[in-house]
């Protein structure tokens, strides 16, 4: 089953990823289109091609990746179905560490202070979250930190972009807070993909950690897991994914939620097994998105977050229905 | 005075008309005029009796969108804002038509005179808002004279278009845009020899062009928007790499000439002529 469901995530992850390649503003048949990605040379469509479209669907993956094994994780970590990175304000904080990284020109000078600032921000907050919520706080803690971190993060990044000398910085500001991939290139790749790379070292590390975590934290100690290394590995790790994913995307919600939530009957609960499904559907789902805001406002930078609200707001509907139906 | 106006261009004619209808000699020239808008500035400065001009706002310090931002050293600055503008008790205000509406009104409400000046969409726009400055500080001569200077210049440099077939150009800066066809860039732009990529996609106002569709397009010269001090993530598409391979190194800067319209746009036309020159 799990297997089947692996696979089959795959297959639609890789034929979005080309949907992804054929979709821009440029009407051109598909293998005029293809033919100029493999065999291109220096012509306009090669460079559409090569430089636009292609660095655009492999950031789509990796960001949808991140976002889903992070959120697959933190609630995992926290036994809670509403941890999700930009809920509760990790994402929100990793911005702020971008937008600090690049308004004081640190990100132009030092290699990587981009996403290591991101990854900071995310730190700060996953740490700001854990000793307000904890891992035994309930889910009105965690709601109720998620939403200072994220409100108090945001004004930060607003005011940041505002005392900017850059008239164009303050339009930045709803990149930040909704995320896009428009007019990424390798070069934002080559920005994300070591950090995150860690990120996905660290949670994948975790999976069995979490396994055990399912039947509680005595059960799990008894069982040899080290909880703390469990809790620092998936801390840096969710840090390092979000962080990265944040500084080159911006705050890109709800994958997180939406992914875990729809995959979890799947695999029978299973974090070990959700963590890799999770990535894969945050890819798909990230990937889906990027292509809708191509369809829906061709030419124009519809924003991500527009897209993740519509998706997410349902699954936020049901929990409560879900919750209700508990009481 | 008619036969001064005789002797100078046609929209000078059509401007000095004007103001003839209007009797100037009625009241004295304004002592104590205020500019609120960068353009207005730049015209005021250069017309200005000594000591008339009362202060600037801080964008015509500012070398990355002004041409006179050393000349402005010279001058009080302001924020834009009626509360301090009102405390500096002006006899006239200038403004642009896109000058903030909220504060133009209020200023009015005050009881100041404000003169509205539109933004120049074409060299014959350029001349009109010389001519208008002029008669508002009570300089027409001067302002005829800068006019005629610009004229002499402008058909020196007409006189001297390259031959051969015109190649493309665009103007394209942060979150892509372009401007339209119908702009003083497009006047600067034909003036120096290229024909305009908005002209060709029918696109007669300033309009958003897709990194994708502006590659496809394939110009021969990207004119880049000027980049600012501070990052933004709006003006990162500039150093995208599709661009610098679509461009080759044949890019050029939009710098301060290309913002106002000032006789500085004629620097502007000679400064894509001598790249065009390089680049061939």
């Amino acid at each position: 089953m799990n297997r089947k469901l692996l696979a089959a995530l795959t297959f639609a992850v890789l034929a979005l990823f080309l949907l992804s390649l054929l979709t821009g503003v440029a009407d051109v048949g598909p293998i005029r289109s293809l033919k100029a990605l493999f065999w291109g040379g220096e012509g306009p469509l090669d460079i559409v091609m090569r430089e636009i479209r292609l660095p655009r669907a492999i950031l789509a993956v990796m960001v949808g990746g991140s976002l889903g094994l992070a959120g697959a994780a933190m609630q995992g970590l926290l036994r809670n179905p509403l941890a999700e990175p930009g809920v509760i304000g990790i994402s929100a904080a990793a911005a702020l560490g971008a937008v600090l990284a690049l308004q004081t020109g640190l990100a132009a000078t030092v290699p990587l202070a981009l996403p290591g600032a991101a990854l900071l921000g995310a730190l700060l907050g996953v740490g700001a979250i854990l000793f307000l919520a904890g891992a035994g706080g309930g889910t009105l803690a965690l709601i109720l930190a998620g939403i200072a971190l994220s409100a108090l993060a945001s004004a930060l990044t607003a005011l940041v972009l505002n005392l900017s000398p850059n008239p164009f910085a303050a339009h930045d500001i709803v990149f930040w807070m909704m995320g896009s991939l428009a007019d990424t290139s390798f070069t934002q790749v080559a920005v994300a993909a070591p950090v995150m790379a860690l990120g996905w070292l660290l949670l994948a590390r975790s999976a069995h950690g979490l396994e055990a975590l399912t039947l509680g934290e005595e059960a799990a100690a008894s069982m040899g897991v080290n909880l703390r290394r469990l809790r620092l590995a998936i801390t840096l790790g969710t840090a390092a994914a979000v962080g990265a994913a944040t500084a080159v995307a911006g705050t890109v919600g709800f994958v997180g939620l939406v992914v875990p939530h729809v995959l979890r009957p799947l695999v029978g609960a299973n974090p070990a097994r959700l963590l890799p499904a999770s990535a894969l559907g945050g890819a798909l789902l990230v990937l889906a998105a990027d292509i809708a805001v191509r369809k829906v406002l061709p030419g124009q930078d519809l924003k991500l977050g527009v897209l993740m609200a519509l998706v997410g707001a349902p699954v936020f509907f049901h929990l409560i229905w879900r919750m209700r139906g508990a009481a | 005075m008619w036969a001064s106006v005789r002797s100078s261009s046609l929209a000078f004619m059509l401007a000095a008309g004007l103001a003839a209808s209007v009797p100037a000699w009625a009241e004295p020239a304004p002592a104590r005029v205020v500019s609120i808008n960068l353009c207005t500035d730049q015209l005021a400065m250069l017309l200005a009796a000594p000591g008339q001009l009362r202060s600037v706002t801080m964008l015509a310090r500012d070398p990355s969108v002004s041409v006179l931002a050393e000349l402005a050293q010279g001058y009080k600055v302001n924020h834009g804002k009626a509360e301090e503008i009102y405390l500096d008790r002006p006899d006239l205000v200038l403004a642009g038509r896109y000058t903030a509406q909220t504060t133009v009104n209020m200023l009015r409400d005050l009881g100041i005179r404000v003169e509205i000046f539109e933004p120049a969409q074409s060299f014959a726009d350029l001349r009109a808002d010389i001519l208008q400055m002029g008669q508002v500080l009570g300089r027409d001569r001067a302002a005829a004279e800068i006019v005629a200077a610009f004229d002499t210049r402008l058909a020196q440099l007409q006189a001297k278009q390259p031959e051969g077939p015109r190649p493309v150009a665009a103007t394209w800066s942060a979150r892509g845009y372009m401007s339209g066809s119908q702009s003083l860039a497009a006047e600067i732009i034909s003036t120096a020899g290229y024909d305009h990529l908005a002209e060709r996609l029918g696109r007669k106002g300033g309009s958003f062009l897709p990194l994708e569709a502006l590659v496809l397009a394939d110009p021969d010269l990207v004119i880049e928007g000027h980049s600012r001090a501070g990052h933004a993530r709006s003006e990162e598409v500039l150093a995208h790499p599709a661009l610098h391979v679509l461009t080759g190194r044949k890019a050029a800067v939009q710098t301060p000439d290309w913002v106002c319209g000032l006789p500085a746009v004629l620097d502007a036309v000679e400064g894509l002529r001598t790249g065009q020159e390089g680049a061939q």
